[in-house]
């Protein structure tokens, strides 16, 4: 074991404290140090986007991250986006009744792409939904219903605000 | 754990960065972004004894104007694709950002760290090296200006001393009378491209060819300026015929592509030639549209 670097993280805003040897990918981090399983772990290269979590806001890949660097930030997992165990997210809310998923491990990085894509493009179309899932892969290739449900999670939202 | 063990180091200034660099020397590997080095890593291709952690050293995160735009290495790709400096004096720059890869690579991915990466497949090299981009390089000792021509050294390859760190990439700001076009062709948006080339026109007072750079994306070991096509197109006045001969001697005499997994050699030929000219007519077109907004 290499030396460790004491790291504190707030997960979904619960904070954590651990020492973490530097090599830990920040994926793996969230799964196995801390427990939070639903992120999920593809192709561990930054292709596939299932590991896409909110880095201060910000979707990025944590499997291509290493632990030690989110070391005062904030993250949000899928655990996150829910309020309470009894309540969906509108998006997921969205992707249940749309059939967004099929086999469900894509689901959480492109829940987690598109949180603040609908944000900042609160009205999309289409083709834009489909640009902006374009770094998510879905082994099912269930896009068409992806997509149908990142429109309705628009729609959903829209009517919130 | 997935990469092979290494010593981490993240300093909060860029002294203690370059004291780390004079220490360790090439052992020890700057991580920018990480959105290149982390997978090459995570397959164990690459093994760096040291990482120097440059994402705390809020110095290098910047873009500021002044006679031309300086962008701090550290700067990511989407705040440097959203700053409105950059769409309205680099514009050749906003319009290939968006190519990089996917919106969560383009978070983290940062300016200098594609820039000194060097990958042959990359966006940036091929736009530095179309607008005559200097890459400031810093040591403990010293610090030089290196212009892109000399920068880009072949495969992956920089002509960064293992001292020092690319600490900022200065862009010209864009001429009067002068269009650009960034342009790829992907099978599907955000991956590599098959082949892909930043065009740079400009035009004299009297309409005609005063400079032209066309510099294309993995056909080469690195970026691969046509300079043959270019000269082709010197005191010429645009027309669609010249675009069609440049096209032709950029894919024939300017390159020999070695094809990739998606595309054939011949088919990267093919793609160029068309492309050339697509980028060429938008060029001018921006020349054109510009001068009646004038």
């Amino acid at each position: 074991m290499s030396q460790t670097h004491s790291i504190q993280v707030t997960i979904n805003g619960t904070p954590y404290a651990h020492e973490v040897e530097p090599r830990l990918l920040l994926a793996d981090y969230i799964r196995q140090v801390v427990g939070l399983s639903g992120t999920h772990i593809g192709c561990e290269h930054g292709v596939c986007g299932a590991c896409t979590i909110l880095l201060d806001g910000q979707a990025v890949r944590s499997c291509i991250m290493l632990a030690v660097q989110a070391d005062g930030h904030e993250l949000t997992t899928v655990e996150g986006l829910a309020q309470d165990e009894k309540s969906l997210h509108p998006i997921q809310e969205a992707f249940w009744e749309a059939h967004g998923l099929q086999c469900g491990f894509c689901t959480p990085g492109i829940l987690m792409t598109l949180v603040p894509y609908l944000e900042e493009n609160p009205n999309p179309t289409e083709t834009e939904v489909r640009d902006a899932i374009s770094g998510n892969l879905c082994r099912c290739t269930g896009y068409q219903h992806i997509v149908d449900a990142a429109l309705l999670a628009a729609e959903k939202l829209q009517s919130k605000a | 754990m997935k990469p092979a063990p290494f010593k981490y180091f993240a300093p909060a200034s860029l002294e203690e960065a370059l004291a780390l660099k004079a220490e360790y020397g090439e052992e020890a590997k700057a991580l920018a972004g990480g959105q290149s080095l982390i997978p090459a890593m995570n397959f164990r291709v690459a093994q760096p004894a040291i990482l120097v952690d440059l994402n705390r050293i809020a110095s290098l995160r910047n873009i500021h104007k002044n006679g031309a735009l300086t962008i701090g290495a550290m700067t990511t790709q989407s705040t440097a694709e959203k700053n409105m400096l950059v769409a309205q004096h680099v514009p050749l720059l906003h319009e290939a950002l968006p190519s990089i890869a996917h919106p969560q690579i383009r978070n983290r991915g940062t300016i200098g760290g594609s820039v000194a990466h060097a990958d042959p497949a990359a966006e940036l090299p091929v736009v530095c090296l179309a607008l005559r981009a200097r890459m400031l390089a810093q040591s403990q000792s010293a610090e030089r200006w290196i212009e892109a021509q000399e920068f880009f050294s072949g495969l992956f390859s920089t002509t960064l001393a293992a001292d020092e760190l690319l600490t900022a990439v200065e862009f010209p700001l864009v001429e009067e009378r002068t269009g650009y076009a960034f342009l790829e062709v992907a099978r599907r948006h955000g991956d590599y491209a098959m082949v892909g080339l930043a065009a740079v026109l400009s035009l004299d007072e009297n309409g005609l060819c005063r400079q032209a750079r066309l510099v294309y994306l993995n056909v080469g070991d690195g970026p691969l300026e046509a300079t043959q096509a270019a000269a082709s197109l010197l005191g010429q006045k645009p027309s669609a015929k010249a675009f069609e001969d440049a096209g032709k001697i950029a894919s024939q005499e300017d390159m020999q592509p070695f094809g990739n997994l998606h595309a054939s050699p011949q088919y990267q030929q093919h793609l160029s030639a068309v492309l050339t000219q697509r980028a060429l007519h938008l060029a001018l077109d921006r020349i054109t549209q510009k001068a009646t907004h004038l």
